[in-house]
């Protein structure tokens, strides 16, 4: 199993955006040197984030309770700017990892593994090789598929669906899953897989969309460290924007002043405010409302267009330069949009007609006890969340915006709320964010620095932080509806 | 569903009859509401907004209120309810977060009346006041609630919950100006319609969202509330604070409660999830329902009593899109299938056991197990007239006295610790096992172990130093009377190799070789009086069937050592190892196999034919290696299992299943074999045997065994210096952020097996302890106490 070791140089580490690759086959002799990561992500300045850490004893506590590995990692580290969040957020995580439930501990990293790396999350792949291996694993497992027991490898089919396509899941599935005979999963062990599966894909979201680096002591020792790290290019971690973006400079949206874009957008909020009583929108301006912006989602093109590198190449790209392929199949299989599937037209998910409150919880809750609650509270934490600051104003209403981007992951998915005005995504969230948004959520490893840096660019890091926990819950809870959806149809 | 009684009864002029009856809707319903003459009833869904007629024998679609053009989102309902003043008169809440007004009195097609657009997300229940005509109260998600005058284009007044979103409010049926409101984060919350600003008093009645309440209809402050926890609870409001009167523990989280009329503790409940069925409860047996309607195929999400004073008929929607009525009296009442026992043991091993008096009747003509000395001694229970459930509470009890001596279970814990279950091959954990229960003098038992071995163990791998004397009776006697049931039975070539097992050692038949291979002729002459009494003993009749299989299977092995066959002296039809590995290169080994009829039972009773018949062919090189398919032998071990269990020795039953593991496991079907298992286990637990009874659990393949040991592994402590529990973790105190636990010798932290004296209550690592104990007899922690461990 060579590594990438023999004959790349050091750039082939890195994964290279096409404009820096053509660069470097003008001049093959440039090389790039890698550069040194700080901090603990390499979106935010360290400085942010440690300044943050050190008045916080309350993160160390928690870290000292909860974390599975015993030492503050990146994710946490930068999760702490938000510590009640952090604190729900490591509960239910050291609950699904190490407290009672029915999967076996190396079974549950195993699981993270499978999940992380349909993302191709090497960071969350190689903390969890680790795991696994600590908890008892069978290390030939991280050989890849072939050499796990069936059982785990029927769980291929329905990580890929919650994945990329949570919406494909039907009772069918769950059906294969559960009825097998000798390999089959009881409801229990599926529904403790699921949250897991379902809370991996989201941390890999906020992976890639917070830019955590790699832990900072990698131990080859295992020889399952993988070397590759995260498919930053080093223009993007050299804090490099000198080439400009077409797409975002072009059109309407033009780079406007920093801070007449925030006025506006505190502007637009007030308005919708006042406005909502008055202008009263028909119901099939609210339904086509959500088609648009269902369809506005497909042109809201994500990551890799911006380098304008075609997207075979970039599978390509990703499948050699880093080694998760093995705990995928399919590799291929990824997001589509929900809205583009016109000759199937499956039906839009009324969320009024399977809640999370209602029918989620009681079902994950029957069948994996505990976790409802922990799960429960994670996202009411995550949605009511507010320090009442928008960048440099205070005591501001956030509420309208959050929702905006909880229901905007969600209509990405395919879940209609009877009671949203779409239009409001529309006014709220700009182009850049929601190209921000969709790729975090769809294709997170296509993330980019400057992605990140382009939306509300006057806002603070924290903020942004803020942001993409609720992505990510957003999402978990996207795939989890599916998911229970799916079981609650099977059981009745 | 065709049960066709039919009710009819008077309330104060007005007649209502009908039965039990359903009928499709085109959609899931979302909520129903009966109009007040009990006659029509409204069905609310998403696309679904329809009014039916019930009539005596069917409902009769009466009106379809979802008219024009496009479905709009304003008719997709959440809730509905029919005024109970004024029949024309009905209110939907949307999922929009609309309220809707309909008069049916309006002319047109379109009956839609006024259109209250204020709440901002879902309104999930509207409710109208009980006597005054125009007042209507809705609550919202977005945690607003807002009483509309309906003569008014907006809301008179909006209550703001100031906790999160609004799941019920309901109007109080005695107390005019009074509502209650129900709130997803648990709270119950009491308002004055006149007084906007501030609740009148708040509590919180459940832990999780309170999916809705109901006043009760005559007791004047009592309002049942049902939440997502799966309890209702039944609260009283009359005193200052409010109590919890009554709290039933349902089974799945509480969608609707309603309580039932003219009943005074009856009400009915539905579930959110998974269940579908209909419960009616009375409140002050709050662990098994009174009645049940399990008619729905999918979750009933709206119920509601038909007449306001008729406690017999229930009306419910579903998301499986039907609408059903339903009668009490065809309801399923599942306190009369449930057999009220009650079984415990007492200090000394005495058993009580209480169960109904019918059943104990029935029961007293059966034979108590023979060998068992019991004296049973009835008690009867003095009825109790104050008692509301007199007429099931009539029980007897019997109490089972154990004799000191007769009673002892010293084998089972014997036995229990000393068997090996795996970790060897399989032969050695037979030949263990037998050499256990021999000691034990359970002679039967060590025969069924060394015939399991000789069953199911590669040849090769048993000793041969064992062949005994049986070896010649079984040649001698057996010889003449196998010779004819070979010529008999079978074809010349393979007529040996039919099967002839005796599946248990049989305690009871002590008797010498030949009489119990005498008998297995017998038994293959007239199998057909044979076997009632001991059918488990002899399978020959069973097994024709397979050996026609066999002779299929067969032959390949067979053939190379065709001619050696014939060896019409050969006394036994023989028996073929069931080995895991394809029989092929172990053809020779066979020659090497002895019988294992151990020395100490010479009158070893059923293995005996079989053991001889590998006695003979080692003796006489009678090469017949050919084996049978490996699950030849498997009925009859399931069978022996069986048989096993069946006399109350469920411990061999488990043994054996573990130690054959896959041999068996297929052939016994996954319930029988759980059932076993915590029986077993349950016995284990009994005697305290903790270590075996958790290795049993780990050995076990059934799933929902071996999840027992995942459940409930936390061990609790409390902190050493401030006396509190730890909860997180278990060696820091989140209180005095100390670490609780140092070891005494290394002065670190014990994270794992804390080990710790009882008398000076120092300890540390158990390695560490183990070690320092070795070397000096006092406490390592200085304090000069003498510890001891061991």
């Amino acid at each position: 199993m060579n590594r990438g070791g023999s004959n790349a140089s050091a750039a082939a580490n890195y994964l290279l955006c096409t404009n820096c690759r053509k660069v470097l086959r003008k001049d093959k002799r440039i090389r790039v040197s890698q550069p040194l990561t700080r901090g603990p992500s390499a979106f935010i300045p360290e400085k942010e984030v440690v300044q943050a850490n050190t008045v916080d004893e309350r993160t160390n506590f928690l870290v000292e309770e909860y974390s599975t590995s015993g030492r503050l990692d990146n994710i946490t580290q930068v999760m702490s700017l938000h510590t009640q969040y952090l604190e729900s957020f490591l509960r239910s995580q050291f609950y699904m990892l190490r407290m009672d439930g029915p999967l076996p501990l190396p079974y549950r990293h195993y699981i993270a593994i499978m999940a992380a790396a349909r993302h191709r999350c090497s960071y969350l792949i190689n903390m969890h090789v680790d795991e696994f291996l600590k908890t008892g694993g069978i290390p030939e497992w991280l050989n890849g598929l072939e050499y796990v027991p069936q059982r785990l490898k029927n769980l291929n089919e329905i990580n890929k669906l919650l994945a990329h396509r949570p919406w494909l899941i039907t009772k069918e599935h769950i059906q294969k899953l559960v009825k097998t005979g000798e390999n089959n999963w009881s409801l229990p062990e599926l529904v403790h897989a699921v949250v897991l599966l379902a809370h991996y894909h989201a941390l890999a979201s906020f992976v890639f969309g917070s830019g955590i680096n790699p832990e900072r002591d990698p131990e080859i020792s295992n020889g399952f460290r993988l070397i590759s790290v995260n498919n930053f290019c080093v223009c993007d971690l050299a804090n490099d924007n000198s080439i400009e973006n077409a797409s975002l400079t072009g059109g309407n949206y033009g780079i406007v002043d920093s801070l007449s874009e925030l006025e506006a957008l505190m502007e637009r909020m007030k308005r919708l405010q006042e406005d909502r009583d008055d202008e009263e929108a028909s119901q099939e301006e609210m339904t086509t409302r959500f088609e648009k912006e269902k369809k506005e989602s497909l042109f809201v093109v994500s990551g890799d267009t911006f380098h304008s590198f075609p997207h075979s190449d970039f599978e390509d790209d990703m499948i050699v330069t880093s080694d998760v392929s093995r705990y995928i199949e399919d590799p291929g299989f990824g997001y589509e949009d929900f809205a583009r599937r016109g000759e199937e037209h499956l039906p839009t998910f009324r969320a009024q007609d399977y809640t999370w409150e209602n029918h989620g919880f009681s079902l994950v809750n029957r069948l994996y006890s505990d976790i409802g609650h922990l799960l429960d509270e994670k996202f009411r934490m995550v949605y009511n969340l507010t320090y009442n600051t928008m960048a440099t104003h205070e005591d501001v209403d956030t509420t309208m915006l959050r929702r905006a981007l909880f229901n905007y992951v969600h209509c990405m998915f395919g879940i209609r709320y009877d009671d949203y005005d779409y239009g409001e995504v529309n006014q709220l969230l700009e182009r850049s964010l929601k190209v921000y948004i969709k790729t975090v959520t769809c294709y997170p490893e296509r993330t980019t620095k400057r992605m990140y840096d382009s939306y509300w660019r006057q806002f603070k890091h924290s903020e942004k932080v803020h942001v993409n926990l609720l992505l990510m819950e957003a999402r978990m809870q996207a795939e989890l509806l599916y998911a229970l959806r799916a079981i609650t149809r099977h059981l009745t | 569903m065709e049960k066709m009684s039919r009710v009819t009864t008077a309330l104060s002029g007005s007649m209502l009859t009908g039965r039990t009856m359903h009928c499709h809707l085109d959609a899931p319903a979302n909520a129903i509401s009966v109009c007040r003459d009990a006659a029509q009833v409204v069905v609310a869904g998403r696309s679904i907004f329809k009014i039916y007629s019930i009539e005596e024998e069917q409902f009769v679609e009466k009106l379809n209120l979802r008219v024009g053009r496009k479905p709009s989102l304003n008719l997709s309902c959440a809730d509905v309810v029919w005024h109970q003043m004024d029949e024309n008169l009905l209110a939907t809440a949307a999922t929009n977060g609309v309220v809707v007004t309909w008069n049916l009195g309006r002319p047109s097609r379109n009956k839609q009346d006024q259109l209250f657009t204020e709440h901002k997300r879902t309104v999930n229940k509207v409710c109208f006041h009980p006597t005054e005509a125009h007042v209507l109260l809705s609550g919202s998600q977005d945690g607003f609630m807002k009483c509309f005058d309906l003569r008014r284009k907006d809301s008179v007044s909006t209550f703001s919950g100031q906790s999160e979103s609004v799941r019920d409010v309901q109007f109080s049926i005695r107390d005019y100006f009074t509502f209650a409101s129900t709130f997803e984060n648990g709270n119950v919350q009491l308002w004055d319609i006149r007084r906007p600003d501030r609740c009148e008093r708040m509590f919180t009645a459940h832990n999780g969202p309170v999916f809705c309440c109901d006043w009760h209809p005559e007791d004047r402050g009592w309002l049942a509330t049902g939440g997502r926890d799966k309890m209702v609870k039944v609260w009283d409001m009359t005193t200052h604070r409010a109590k919890e009167m009554h709290c039933v523990q349902t089974i799945a989280s509480v969608a609707r409660v309603k309580w039932r009329p003219e009943c005074r503790h009856h009400l009915a409940t539905c579930s959110m999830m998974v269940d579908h069925n209909i419960y009616v409860w009375d409140v002050r047996r709050p662990f098994v329902p009174a009645a049940m309607f399990e008619e729905h195929r999918d979750v009933t999400t709206g119920i509601a009593w038909r007449h306001p004073h008729d406690p017999s008929f229930l009306l419910s929607g579903s998301k499986d899109s039907s609408l059903c009525q339903h009668l009490f009296r065809d309801a399923s009442q599942p306190v009369e299938r449930a057999n009220p026992e009650g079984l415990c043991y007492g200090l000394f091993g005495d058993l009580a056991f209480a169960a109904k008096e019918s059943l104990v009747a029935a029961e007293s003509g059966r034979k108590p197990y023979s060998g068992d000395r019991r004296h049973p001694m009835f008690f009867k229970r003095k009825l109790d007239p104050a008692e509301p459930f007199a007429g099931l509470a009539s029980s007897a009890l019997s109490v089972f006295e154990m004799e000191p001596a007769g009673g002892s279970m010293g084998w089972f814990v014997d036995t229990a610790e000393r068997y090996a279950l795996t970790g060897r091959p399989l032969a050695e954990l037979c030949d263990h096992n037998a050499k256990v229960a021999r000691e034990l003098g359970r002679n039967q038992v060590a025969q069924t172990w060394t015939m399991l071995r000789i069953i199911y163990c590669s040849p090769g791998l048993v000793p041969s130093a064992n062949l005994n004397h049986s070896v010649g009776k079984g040649s001698t006697c057996g010889l003449p009377l196998m010779n004819s049931f070979n010529l008999k039975d079978m074809a010349p070539g393979l007529g040996s190799e039919t099967r002839l097992d005796r599946s248990k050692g049989d305690a009871r038949s002590d008797t010498a070789l030949l009489d119990s291979s005498a008998t297995l002729l017998t038994n293959e002459d007239n199998e057909e009086t044979e076997g009632s009494d001991v059918p488990t003993d002899y399978l020959l009749g069973d097994a024709e069937g397979e050996e026609d299989e066999l002779y299929l299977l067969d032959p390949e092995h067979a053939h190379p050592e065709e001619p050696e066959y014939v060896l019409p002296q050969e006394a036994f039809p023989l028996r073929h190892e069931i080995v895991d590995t394809p029989p092929g290169p172990e053809h020779l080994q066979d020659k090497a196999d002895s019988p294992h009829v151990s020395g100490s039972e010479a009158d070893a009773t059923s293995l005996a034919p079989m053991d001889s018949s590998f006695s003979l062919l080692s003796v006489s090189h009678a090469l017949y290696d050919s084996r049978l398919p490996p699950d030849f032998f498997s009925v009859l071990v399931r069978d022996m299992l069986r048989f096993y269990a069946e006399q109350g020795d469920v411990q061999m039953a488990v043994s054996v299943l573990i130690v054959l593991g896959e041999r068996v496991r297929k052939d016994i079907d996954e319930q029988t074999q759980e059932h076993w298992y915590t029986s077993y286990i349950d016995l284990l637990q009994r005697f305290r045997l903790w270590n075996v009874s958790n290795e049993v659990v780990k050995l076990s393949t059934s799933r929902a065994i071996s999840c027992l040991n995942q459940a409930s592994t936390t061990l609790h402590v409390n902190c050493s210096h401030c006396k509190r529990p730890m909860s997180s973790r278990g060696w820091v105190c989140d209180r005095c952020h100390r670490c609780a636990s140092m070891c005494a010798v290394c002065h670190h932290v014990v994270k794992g097996l804390f080990v710790w004296c009882q008398g000076c209550s120092h300890g540390g690592h158990l390695q560490h302890i183990m070690k320092w104990l070795e070397g000096s007899s006092h406490c390592p922690a200085g304090c000069g106490h003498l510890c001891e461990y061991s």
